[in-house]
This record gives C-alpha cells, sequence and structure tokens, in this order.
C-alpha cells in the first residue's frame, strides 16, 4: 500500500515536470505583449510635423469616431511595405489615421510621404522615441486602433496587411 | 568681504546639494533600469541595452525620476504599457502565485517528509530500547 502510494506521488510528480516542460518548449521564447488588452490612449503633448506646434491629445482625439494611430519611419524598411495598405485605409471616412514619425530625420520622413503619399491626417513627431512608449510600443512598425471612447481596443505589431485591413475594417463598420 | 565669503559659502552648499541630489537620482535611475528587461534584446536588462526601445526607455525613467515618481510607481506605469513580463523582479499576484509559492510548498512537502522519516526512526529506536531494558 506505501509502496503503491510512492509510486502514485512519483508518477504526479513526473507528470506535472513533463506538462511544464512541454508547455516551455510548445511557448515562444520572445515574450510580446498583450495584443488585445483595452487599455485607455495616454495624454501626452506632442510636435505636429507641419506646422512644428506642439499639440495636446485631447485635441489630437477630439472627433468620436475612430483613430488608427501608426509608428512609422523612413528609415524602416517594413514601414514602406505597409504604406499601400494605409493609404487604402485612409479612404474609410470613419477612421482617421494619425501617424508617429519614429526617431526620424525630418527631411528623410518628408521625403518618405512625397514620394509614397499621405495616409495620415495628423503627424507626431516622437523624436527620442518617448511618445511610442508612452503607448506601449517597443518597435516599429506598430499600429493601435483606438475606438470611439477613446481607448485602445488593439494593437498590431508589424507592419499592416490585407487581412490586419479587413480585421479594422470589420471592427469598425 | 564678510559678505563675500557668506555668498561664497552659501553657493557652495546650494551646489552642493544639487550634486548630491542628481548623485541620488542616477542611483535610482540605475537601480531602477537594471530591473527593467529590454524587449528588443530579450534577456539584457534596459541598463545593459543599446537598442532603441533601451533608450527610450532610460529617457523616459529619467523624465519620471524628474517629476517626482516613486520607484514602485515608475514599475507601475511600465507594467501598464508592457506586462508584468517586463520587470525582472515579478510580484506577487494571481500570474506568479505558482512562481512564488511552489518553493514554499516543495520546502513545506520535503520538510514534512523528513519529520515524519525521523519520528519514524525515534519511534523504533525508543521501543527497541525499551525492549532492551524490559530485558
Amino acid at each position: 500500500m506505501k509502496n503503491k502510494f510512492s509510486l502514485f506521488i512519483v508518477v504526479i510528480f513526473l507528470s506535472f515536470c513533463f506538462v511544464i516542460f512541454y508547455k516551455g518548449l510548445n511557448t515562444p521564447n520572445t515574450y510580446t505583449p498583450k495584443v488585445n488588452e483595452k487599455k485607455n490612449i495616454p495624454t501626452f503633448k506632442a510636435k505636429d510635423f507641419d506646422s512644428n506646434n506642439y499639440i495636446n491629445s485631447d485635441k489630437i482625439f477630439e472627433e468620436k469616431i475612430f483613430y488608427i494611430v501608426n509608428i512609422w519611419a523612413s528609415w524602416c524598411v517594413p514601414c514602406r511595405a505597409e504604406h499601400p495598405f494605409l493609404m487604402q485605409l485612409s479612404k474609410n471616412k470613419s477612421i482617421k489615421l494619425i501617424g508617429l514619425n519614429y526617431r526620424d530625420n525630418f527631411n528623410n520622413a518628408k521625403k518618405f510621404i512625397n514620394d509614397f503619399g499621405n495616409p495620415y491626417s495628423r503627424i507626431l513627431i516622437d523624436k527620442d522615441g518617448t511618445l511610442g512608449v508612452e503607448f506601449g510600443a517597443y518597435g516599429v512598425p506598430e499600429t493601435f486602433l483606438i475606438n470611439k471612447n477613446k481607448d485602445i481596443i488593439k494593437k498590431f505589431v508589424g507592419p499592416i496587411n490585407q487581412e490586419i485591413i479587413n480585421e479594422i475594417k470589420s471592427i469598425i463598420k | 568681504m564678510k559678505i563675500l565669503k557668506i555668498f561664497i559659502a552659501l553657493f557652495l552648499v546650494v551646489n552642493f546639494s544639487e550634486l548630491r541630489s542628481d548623485e541620488t537620482n542616477d542611483i535610482l535611475k540605475n537601480k531602477i533600469l537594471k530591473n527593467i528587461r529590454c524587449l528588443i534584446c530579450q534577456g539584457q536588462s534596459v541598463y545593459d541595452s543599446e537598442s532603441e526601445f533601451a533608450s527610450s526607455i532610460k529617457l523616459i525613467v529619467d523624465r519620471k525620476i524628474n517629476e517626482g515618481l516613486k520607484e514602485k510607481q515608475i514599475y507601475q506605469f511600465l507594467r501598464e504599457k508592457y506586462g508584468d513580463w517586463v520587470i525582472f523582479d515579478p510580484k506577487l499576484n494571481k500570474n506568479t502565485y505558482v512562481l512564488w509559492l511552489l518553493p514554499l510548498l516543495l520546502f513545506l512537502f520535503g520538510g514534512a517528509i523528513i519529520y515524519k522519516k525521523i519520528m519514524i526512526k525515534n519511534k523504533i529506536q525508543f521501543k527497541s530500547q525499551k525492549k532492551n531494558e524490559n530485558k
């Protein structure tokens, strides 16, 4: 009876170890922050790309519509790949795109917009990357979907593609 | 001349205290940065990392310290942005119960087994001693 109990304990312990290691092997070892967590938009003051004036976040998101905040830079290759999709999304009247120009050279950024088109209703300058941190970004490109109640409802890490565009369209309609 | 001396003394005291406060802020900043995980070069702390993310976090932490935020408040701010994983020293919550309590449970379980074994051994010894005495 005692031996059976000891065997039972050993089997339980080994099964537990197996489950832990098996789960560990199947989980990617790089961490990605949650992308579906609902968060309030941060309050901030940022420099406007066109006017060079400082503007408050409540002025940027003042309309009761959906917003997209897209973090981009002229030096970022995946940003070029996602740009046509952003141009496509900018034609939708029920959403406004805000660009966050991340750690970029002003002239290069301007050239990028002139060459590929401007999908943004407003571009903000994030010279030192701290504005990106306020949004919870850790790289570029990253895109945040903000609902009418000014909550970040979804975050897309990496370049936007047709699948993501369809997902955004299904959320905002 | 006396006024000049007083003025110099005051100047030195003010500058010295400013220097001390900068030094304290630097110590706090480094302590916090060493406890934040870089999300780009994972496994490295923000303090050790040279990535763009790390340099932005360094600026943010510096700014928050200057705004008067305490260490815990800065960790809370970063947790809200990136989750618990961004901090090297995880706090006790529903996601980390197992992490914190499992070693304790294993220790108690192991302790209980050792205690039971010793008690049984003592009982046997006591019984055989008693037997020997009766003989």
